[in-house]
């Protein structure tokens, strides 16, 4: 299991050094600073071994999140740790930053101390770890012992996401359905890859311990309950067309996976506030929101002209907001010259790249640049790699095509019922990878 | 908060003024000051001198203060153990306070203080923490067992908390349950006998039933835990592997991947016709692919594994090419990965796509990468046929861009595809020679010299070119000194008259001039060979090269077996086994795949074991006799002249007609290369109706005890009666006197109970003593090493002759020999070292335990390609089937089923070699006619004619 957790700044300076394991040394600190943080060369490998001792580590801005063991660890739970150690953080005091981890470190020690036992995660929920462990101090001098008793089976419950007797004047939910729609296509138009990612993010204010029902157009409950149902070829004429593959889906811890596995059901208890009920995957009849058609022609050894068409391809009545095209220029660019029919334009020397942005296009429309761009000769024999144009945007759709169908709440001790819960659904489609090459 | 204040104290006597904070009055102070203790120990300063002032501070009530006094004693309890057990007092009382969460932290803490007073005080508390009313207190204790294990197994065993711990199992609270699991994975680690854990069906339900309730890492404690239990039969690894895929969806990828673990594991299990296996297959794609959308860390953690489960089952991803395409901002570890995986999952079917990109990648900006690429687009020329052409231009546009490391990788990969398809593309050697003054790194030179060597005769300079290596010989590394030296070589053979200058020099440098022992052996060979015998020369130089594998980087087949077993792990991402990277006793257990059992043979027919098992005692002696009779025969055969064991003469298509008309022609009719048995027992309709009630009666010859259970008895005879009946080829002589300054060898191999022997007679011809002798193998095809020291106790006199037997394993270095079962011997002694290689019967190599299942045997004759199949045949063998099975056995080759069909007699047979292939076999008996014929099918064709060679000698002799 993890043998020690330490967190250094980009200096290599620990911030953090929590051991948990009798096989680690001081040392191990050091190596990984000398080994890692102060090595030339760029990371080859998030996992080092360095004198039979393995380093996992992740980055966060400029800060180095280490874990260490010298024994045959589950590395994937090694990185979801890291993670989840960076996200409870987040979650008590914000950006991680050398700032805030100096400011906070009793806390990150008791913390460590919680949900890291002999190397062993634990409960790492911040719902449950908030109500005992506080920036303020402890809790826990003057708590009842039903207080106290509530707390520890909420952190070794089966729902350690959610606590008893929680109450809200108004009952509400917000569900956000937001995709990214990644892109790799090919200079003729060619589309490499595509494939959405999706989450659904639930901000949950309800009362009590309600159980929720959550549906979607998924294809495979669309077709069962088609054949099932008496109105087989009207289910399948109304809603058949518009139901989506699914490739693969994981949930929250919440969701009843075996429910899913049988019935393809997502029954859960929602823990309080905002939270990510389920992240997908889709990779058939992708709506692509926009095509980026690409000109590079150079001419002589100086000077290379680049013309980039964008066509957005949805209902004309949306609108695509935040576009912005990244047309990569040579390293030996000298200079300029941009014209666009739309938006703004600005060649980035630092970033190597034309920056083309525009704030809102409606659908079915159509823009170009055009830009004259001068080399300085060089006797560099290696060719420029031509990185992808990359394009990022949003746009108020799910370009899965996915649609919530229901979210159904019963709390069967409180006095409310589904219909008094205030529901509010919103869909935002973002670029993910959105690249064309070239 | 402005806690970051207390990283900045760097003034002198700080010890000393936070020894007066420490000791101060005012709870706030002392809270201020333990901080600054505990940030100054954070950065490193050693302020163990503060010790008793701290511990001072620890009865306090308040909780925060308490916590950090707690992690100061953690890190410095060790140095100061006297001053430690100042401490002990507040700990026990703590583990009686009325709060849950102090009786925990006290638990806890107690269990990091690795001071042995301590934790004679920690018993009781732990004890009756075990045993609390509150599941928090319960699930720290449990952990805290596996933190004492650590530091006093003994006490821990003594005060029983191991039974304690294992209660905790069956304890209502699943994050209990959770811990215990891990406590108890942890410490039976460290005994690897003790049966711990001791999974069985009720204690594995009650853990399926946790899994569905406790928290991500919980259920990553309980996936790894199950994936060590080995499921009794097909039927329990599916209802486990039903219970583990709703895992699948977990949005924390470790839960998922451990849970692919377990399946992987437990599928090994299931028939591969059963429905479900199917639908297994395709449910693990899914979650496979998501885990490439998580953090790029994580991503590489699954590429990883993803490169194992590809090995090992390529059909669940080979659609999935797609997912596998690099991204322009992956980082270089990922891309690295990816790269290796497309690779693998190349195909006829996408090569197009695949090529497309990996031209692409070619491009690229980090060096690594760009050179993977160019040598994945020779790896795929080899491995897809069709795409050979597409991928050679690919690789001359490359050369074409002049970049240097390019162009250097393009040439390493071309000299591969030239030996894969010789006289093919060599019309690119003039684009390939024009960058010959490029090329600065080792490999790519000694690529180009081989090309030019091996194509002389078709470049008209090939002199020259050569030549102008030659002139910087000296400071050229040993991989291309030694391939210039052949390479001139060889164009000495082919355009003798112009070159004899050039060979001459090379030969005079590569000998004269060099300190390189190997450079000057190869030199002295060459030089002697051409001065001798030209023509030997031209025969062994020009000689025909082996054909180059289609994978490469493959990991070794029981290597990737471990790997699958440690999915998820660090050595899963190091692809190594634990024993490589961990110290100590913990992971070095190896961990192996189950082997498949079919539940339906041991329920529904009559267990085949229990019946022999019956009747064993009573028959057994009367076959022991028998095998003394063979043992005879064997040993008078000593004497007799050398069997040969070269190739037999081929067998024309012709003569194999002739024999399936004469054996009834039951398998010609069939679609004669199709398999035979696999048809029959699928009883497919056309041939139902054909043969009527051939298919009827087979399955049932197949259930029945065949041999009058004597096949099976062997079984129950294990090493005892086994070994004596097995065949040894007659000694023959290995070094004859002459080549080994007076020391003659001969010998012969042997397996006895298990046991592979080299036998040897060592017979001193020369004048004088010999003594200290030892022995070595060469790397050979199936890992055989001595076992011991050559047990030659006293000096060897002149003329005497001594007979020794060394035991030999099978876990030795492997390296593919030619022909496969060559092994090449150095022996030792005070006189020389001396060099001989031998051929070993393959037969050694079959281990006892080669019986196959029935119902697997048909899945794995199904299963392997028919081009796998050889036929040989086997003249002049006068003995019944049965005596046939009976010779078969003793050596190993294991009659599984024998069915008669018009006259002939058909015996199915199974081996299993020590490195774990499995040979399948079926021989045809004709009665009345001496010549047999042996089908043999096996996933590795290549020890098809070494087994045929062994059936022969066992059954000849």
């Amino acid at each position: 299991m993890i043998g020690g957790l330490f967190i250094y700044n980009h200096k290599g300076e620990v911030l953090i050094s929590r051991v948990y394991r009798d096989d680690i040394g001081r040392h191990a600190v050091d190596a990984f600073r000398v080994n890692v943080i102060h090595a030339r060369q760029q990371v080859r490998s998030p996992v080092t071994n360095i004198a039979r001792t393995s380093f996992f580590h992740v980055k966060r801005s400029n800060i180095w999140l280490a874990a260490v063991t010298k024994q045959n660890v589950n590395a994937a739970m090694v990185f979801e740790f890291l993670y989840k150690m960076c996200d409870v953080m987040a979650a008590y005091f914000g950006k991680i930053s050398e700032e805030n981890i100096k400011n906070n470190f009793v806390l990150i020690y008791e913390l460590l101390d919680e949900i890291l036992d002999f190397g062993y995660p634990q409960n790492s929920e911040t719902g449950a770890l908030k109500t005992f462990i506080t920036q303020q101090g402890i809790k826990g001098q003057h708590q009842t012992k039903e207080e106290q008793s509530q707390i520890t089976s909420q952190v070794t419950g089966q729902i350690g996401w959610r606590r008893e007797g929680i109450k809200y004047r108004r009952n509400e939910l917000f569900l956000d359905v937001l995709e990214s729609v990644n892109l790799l296509m090919s200079p003729q138009g060619q589309v490499l890859s595509a494939h959405v990612s999706g989450r659904v993010v639930m901000k949950s204010y309800l009362s009590g311990m309600p159980e929720c029902k959550f549906g979607m157009n998924d294809k495979i409950v669309i077709d069962k309950a088609g054949k099932g149902g008496v109105t087989d070829d009207v289910a399948k004429s109304t809603t058949g067309k518009q139901s989506i593959a699914i490739d693969d889906c994981t949930f929250n811890q919440c969701v009843r996976l075996s429910k899913f596995d049988s019935e393809r059901s997502i029954s859960f208890i929602p823990p309080d506030g905002e939270y990510e009920l389920m992240r997908y995957r889709t990779t058939k009849d992708i709506i692509l929101p926009f095509r980026v058609i690409p000109l590079v022609r150079e001419v002589g050894r100086t000077k290379l002209e680049v013309k980039v068409v964008i066509k957005s391809n949805f209902k004309p009545s949306l609108l695509a907001q935040k576009i912005e095209v990244r047309i990569p220029t040579p390293l030996n660019t000298s200079g300029v010259q941009v014209i666009c029919m739309k938006g703004k334009a600005k060649y980035k020397a630092s970033e190597n790249a034309i920056v083309w942005k525009i704030k809102r296009m409606a659908g079915m429309k159509e823009s170009q640049i055009s830009a004259e761009i001068e080399l300085l000769p060089t006797n560099d024999k290696k060719k420029w790699a031509r990185p992808p144009i990359s394009m990022n945007f949003e746009v108020p759709f799910a370009p899965s095509g996915l649609k919530v169908r229901y979210l159904k709440v019963f709390e069967s001790k409180l006095n409310y019922s589904d219909h008094d819960v205030i529901k509010w659904v919103r869909y935002i489609g973002r670029s993910g990878i959105y690249e064309t090459r070239c | 908060m402005t806690d970051s204040k207390y990283f900045t104290t760097t003034k002198k006597g700080e010890i000393f003024e936070l020894k007066a904070e420490l000791n101060s009055d005012k709870k706030e102070k002392k809270k201020e000051a333990v901080k600054k203790v505990i940030a100054s120990m954070t950065v490193g300063k050693d302020v163990s001198a503060l010790f008793p002032d701290v511990v001072n501070c620890m009865q306090t009530d308040n909780l925060e203060l308490k916590k950090l006094v707690y992690l100061y004693l953690m890190n410095y309890a060790k140095s100061q153990p006297d001053m430690a057990i100042m401490a002990v007092n507040t700990f026990v009382k703590d583990c009686e306070d009325p709060n849950p969460l102090i009786r925990a932290l006290a638990v806890r803490t107690m269990g990091c203080i690795r001071v042995d007073k301590i934790t004679e005080y920690l018993c009781e508390p732990l004890r009756k923490c075990l045993k609390d009313e509150d599941p928090y207190v319960r699930k720290t204790a449990a952990v805290c067992v596996a933190k004492l294990h650590d530091i006093n197994a003994q006490l821990v065993e003594d005060q029983g908390f191991l039974d304690t711990l294992k209660d905790l199992i069956s304890d209502s609270n699943p994050m209990v349950v959770a811990n215990a699991v891990a406590a108890l994975s942890e410490i039976a680690e460290s005994h690897p006998n003790s049966n711990l854990l001791d999974l069985n069906p009720q204690s594995i339900n009650k853990l399926l039933t946790a899994l569905n309730e406790c928290t991500e890492w919980g259920q990553i404690f309980i996936l790894d835990c199950l994936a060590n239990y080995a499921p009794r039969d097909d039927r329990e690894s599916q209802s486990i592997c039903e219970r583990v895929t709703p895992r699948l969806s977990h949005a924390n990828s470790a839960v998922v991947l451990s849970a692919v673990k377990v399946l992987m594991k437990f599928m090994e299990m299931l028939p591969k016709d059963l429905d479900y296996y199917g639908t297994l297959l395709k449910k693990l794609a899914p979650p496979l692919v998501t885990l490439l959308s998580a953090e790029p860390e994580l991503q590489y953690v699954a590429l990883r594994n993803i490169n194992l489960i590809v090995q090992k089952r390529p059909e669940i991803l080979k659609h999935e090419m797609k997912v596998f395409f690099v991204k322009y901002n992956d980082p270089i570890y990922v891309k690295l990965e990816k790269l290796d995986i497309m690779i693998r999952l190349a195909s006829q079917a996408n090569i197009a796509q695949v090529l497309a990109e990996l031209k692409e990648y070619a491009t690229e900006v980090d060096v690594d990468f760009v050179r993977k690429a160019v040598r994945a687009i020779g790896r795929c020329a080899i491995k897809v046929e069709q795409s050979a052409e597409r991928c050679v231009s690919t690789l001359l546009d490359l050369i074409q861009t002049k970049v240097n490391y390019v162009v250097q990788e393009a040439i390493v990969v071309i000299k591969d595809i030239f030996r894969k398809y010789p006289n093919k593309y060599e019309s690119v050697i003039a684009t390939l020679c024009e960058n010959l003054d490029s090329l600065d790194e080792p490999e790519a030179r000694a690529a180009m010299i081989w090309i030019v060597g091996e194509y002389a005769e078709r470049i008209d300079n090939a002199d020259e070119l050569l030549e102008s290596f030659l002139e910087g010989f000296h400071d050229e590394s040993t991989q291309v000194q030694l391939q210039l030296l052949t390479a001139i070589v060889k164009l000495f053979l082919k355009k003798p008259t112009e070159t004899q200058e050039l060979v001459q020099q090379v030969l005079s440098l590569a000998t004269q001039d060099s300190d390189n022992p190997d450079l000057r052996d190869r030199g002295y060979i060459y030089w002697r060979l051409l001065s001798t015998d030209p023509v030997a020369a031209k025969e062994v130089v020009l000689a025909e090269k082996p054909l180059i594998s289609e994978e490469t980087d493959l990991i070794e087949p029981t290597l990737l077996e471990e790997l699958i077993c440690h999915i998820g792990t660090l050595a899963s991402v190091y692809h190594k086994p634990p024993s490589a990277f961990v110290e100590g006793s913990r992971g070095v257990m190896h961990k192996r795949l189950p082997a498949r059992t079919g539940s339906g043979e041991s329920t529904e027919s009559p267990d085949v074991g229990t019946i022999a098992g019956g009747s064993g005692t009573e028959t057994a002696p009367s076959i022991i006799p028998s095998q003394g009779d063979l043992l005879g025969d064997l040993l008078n055969l000593d004497l007799a002249p050398p069997t040969t064991t070269g190739p037999p003469p081929p067998t024309s298509g012709m003569q194999m007609g002739g024999m399936d008309l004469l054996g009834g022609g039951l398998d010609s009719l069939m679609g004669d290369e199709s398999e035979p048995l696999g048809g029959d027992i699928g009883g497919s309709a056309a041939m139902g109706a054909g043969f009527g009630a051939v298919p009827a009666v087979m399955p049932a010859s197949l259930n029945a005890p065949m041999g009058g259970g004597l096949g099976d008895l062997f079984d129950l005879g294990g090493g005892v009666g086994m070994p004596l009946g097995a065949y040894i080829p007659p000694k023959t002589v290995w070094l004859p006197a002459m080549k080994a300054k007076g020391l003659e060898i001969s010998g012969t191999f042997a397996r006895r109970a298990g046991v592979i022997q080299m036998e040897l007679t060592l017979t001193n011809k020369a004048m004088s003593v010999m003594t200290d002798f030892a022995i070595q193998f060469n790397r050979n095809s199936f890992g055989l090493a001595p076992a011991g020291p050559l047990q030659v106790l006293s000096p060897l006199s002149p003329n005497q002759t001594i007979e020794v037997s060394l035991p030999l394993s099978t876990v030795g270095p492997v390296m593919k020999m030619e022909p496969l079962n060559n092994l090449q011997v150095a022996v030792k002694n005070n006189i020389d070292v001396f060099y001989f290689s031998c051929q070993y019967p393959i037969s050694m190599l079959f281990v006892e335990d080669g019986k196959m299942e029935r119902q697997v045997f048909l899945a794995t004759w199904k299963d392997i390609p028919n081009e796998n199949e050889s036929q040989f045949q086997i003249k002049d063998c006068h003995l019944n089937s049965d005596a046939a099975s009976n010779k078969l056995q003793a050596s190993n080759i294991f009659t599984i089923a024998k069915r008669t069909v018009e006259g002939q007699d058909m015996l199915y047979m199974s081996i299993k070699l020590s490195n774990g292939i499995w040979v399948l076999a079926e021989l045809r008996v004709q009665t009345g006619n001496p010549n047999y014929t042996i089908s043999v099918k096996c996933r590795a064709p290549e020890v098809s004619q070494c087994v045929f060679q062994c059936c022969e000698a066992v059954l000849k002799n």
